[in-house]
């Protein structure tokens, strides 16, 4: 089933990590296999934030030789960024497999991306300017308070709770996904993609790269590939009403806005509420009421329907 | 036809079936020989006049349906609920007289399974609204959600603002009202009963509808498989003008200008063509 949430506030910013939180706790019923946001906060000139881990929460039940080998792995990143002359100006961890740094790098970032992704384990989950992407095992509260969202403040993000119903209940799995190798851009999604596979192996083709077999990945590998060829937020997601076969309702995020496209049957829901400063947007209207408790007008998106949002 | 009443008469002019209800299921859960008729045979005795109040900020959906049901057998009539908060399955399986009265907006497959109560709602609903509707009347003062109306049997299923796809999917009677747009798929598989939408409707319109009538006051982006036009007639229009006159939804310039859509009939269980002979056809 999976739950998916929006948020973007036109009037500055916000408390955006709680009002995520709460959004995605009141979907949890839809999926309470893992939990996912990708926030935006305020953008630091010329530094990034790397956010990676190295194992999966699983692997740690694995024996007593995971820990040793997640610190080894950690000091590989350390000398691999360093061999290519990213600085770490700050360094976080949120837990002992998945880390925040701060970064100054001038270099091509999916050269990066692919020199950290090499090493065992470890899988880039964001590079970005204003981009925090977050997914772990549990519910919204859960992950977030292991993360320490509650404080974030930011314009703009997109969660997920997900509901695994055709790849593992992993953090590999879970969403948001980001677009490598796009600085800022991240997708979450909810429906099955039917012609996947096909759209995989054309990307694969294209030297993009996917690190799991969900089928909600491509979504992200598809709008970076589309953003690589010129077009704007709003084109791919036309783009994608016609090319992405399935049951699909899904949101993209990038460092200033938020879009949404829904499938031509209009199979999966999706409950949006507008006003001068706020647009909010859940799979269930009762997320959105987790943070706009008075009575307010809502409605549903149209089959075939694209919206962008702009900070 | 010879032995139709004036009143079946009439219905069966507008297309509606006249059938009476004498099978099992309505023995079963109708007491046919009482006077007061067709009432639940452990149906509350309410007075309409008794009002209660239900404020729902704190309360699970569960909780709420049970109190609602705890007042009908104190023998309130009229129940209002205040902030229900979109919660999910609310007014379910109502099958009483009741007025019910919702101070705000309903999550998904609200008041679904009903028989009998006249609901008003003064916010939105979510996907499945209504859902197996028997009897009574229902109005939403705002939008709805998806599969609105879905396979409901009877009853006025109103919506005062737009709503959203696949509304009044697989309807077996009944009324289904909407004051602004509806989305794709609207009468898919309709059986029976009437639509009216006095907005746009998206594509696919009645797609393999068997039987029933949608009537729509706007632009009709594309029919279904087996959806044709059909002529409004004067009964047409008389209906409509009093229907939508009931719900304060009648336009400006009147219902000269709606579009009647009702089955081809063409459909393969139609008669005993073969597969490939059907595709010809359609």
């Amino acid at each position: 089933m999976c739950g998916i949430a929006g948020l973007i506030h036109r009037d500055g910013t916000s408390g955006i990590g709680q009002e995520m939180t709460a959004m995605l706790q009141a979907l949890r019923h839809r999926g309470p296999d893992s939990t996912g946001f990708a926030i935006y906060g305020t953008p630091a000139a010329g530094e990034y934030v790397l956010r990676f881990k190295v194992a999966e929460q699983e692997d740690l039940a694995s024996g007593f030789r995971i820990h040793d080998e997640i610190k080894k792995r950690r000091v590989e990143v350390d000398e691999r960024l360093k061999k290519l002359g990213a600085d770490v100006k700050e360094e976080d961890e949120a837990t002992e497999y998945a880390f925040r740094y701060r970064i100054t790098y001038d270099g091509d970032m999916r050269n990066l991306a692919n020199f950290i992704e090499d090493i065992e384990g470890a899988e880039i989950l964001s590079i970005g300017n204003a981009l925090e992407l977050i997914k772990d095992l549990g519910d919204a509260t859960v992950v977030s308070e292991q993360y320490g969202l509650g404080d974030f403040k930011g314009t703009h993000g997109i969660g997920h709770t997900r509901m695994a119903t055709e790849s593992d209940v992993d953090i590999r799995s879970a969403h948001p996904y980001w677009a490598y190798p796009y600085n800022d851009v991240a997708v979450v999604h909810n429906g099955q993609i039917t012609n996947y596979w096909i759209m995989r192996r054309e990307m694969e083709r294209d030297g993009h790269r996917f690190v799991s077999n969900c089928d909600s990945e491509l979504l992200a590998v598809y709008t970076a590939n589309n953003l690589d060829k010129g077009d704007t937020l709003e084109e791919s997601l036309r783009k994608s009403i016609e090319e992405i076969e399935g049951v699909f309702t899904y949101l993209v995020a990038t460092k200033d806005a938020l879009g949404l496209a829904k499938d031509t049957m209009a199979a999966k829901p999706m409950v949006l509420y507008e006003s001068d400063d706020l647009v909010a947007l859940a799979s269930e209207e009762v997320a959105i009421r987790s943070i706009v408790p008075h009575e307010i007008d809502t409605w549903d998106p149209y089959d075939a329907e694209v919206r962008v949002w702009r900070t | 036809m010879a032995n139709m009443s004036s009143q079946d008469k009439l219905s069966h002019d507008l297309g509606m079936h006249t059938e009476q209800l004498t099978g099992r299921t309505q023995e079963t859960f109708f007491d046919l020989k009482d006077d007061g008729g067709f009432g639940y045979h452990d149906a509350f005795d309410v007075d309409f006049n008794k009002r209660a109040e239900i404020d729902a900020s704190n309360m699970g959906a569960k909780e709420i349906n049970a109190r609602i049901r705890e007042l009908m057998t104190e023998g309130h009539g009229t129940i209002v609920v205040k902030n229900p908060g979109a919660k999910h399955s609310l007014a379910v399986g109502i099958l009483n007289r009741l007025n019910l009265i919702i101070e705000g907006s309903l999550g998904y497959f609200g008041c679904g399974l009903i028989d009998g109560p006249n609901i008003r709602i003064s916010g939105r609903v979510g996907w499945s609204c209504a859902e197996n509707m028997m009897a009574g009347t229902l109005v939403i003062e705002k939008n709805a959600g998806s599969t609105f109306g879905a396979a409901i049997r009877g009853g006025d299923l109103v919506c005062k603002g737009s709503v959203g796809s696949r509304t009044g999917i697989d309807m077996k009677g009944g009324t289904i009202i909407v004051g602004g747009d509806t989305g794709a798929f609207s009468g898919f598989m309709m059986q029976r009963g009437r639509m009216v939408v006095c907005g746009n409707a998206g594509k696919n319109l009645g797609d393999s509808m068997y039987d029933g009538t949608i009537y729509i006051g706007g632009e009709i982006t594309d029919l279904g498989v087996d959806a044709v036009p059909s002529e409004l007639t004067d009964l047409d229009k008389a209906w409509l003008t009093r229907k939508l006159t009931m719900y304060g939804l009648l336009p400006e310039k009147g219902v000269n200008h709606f579009q009647k859509i009702v089955a081809g009939k063409q459909l393969w269980n139609y008669d005993n063509l073969e597969p490939t002979e059907k595709k010809l056809i359609l």
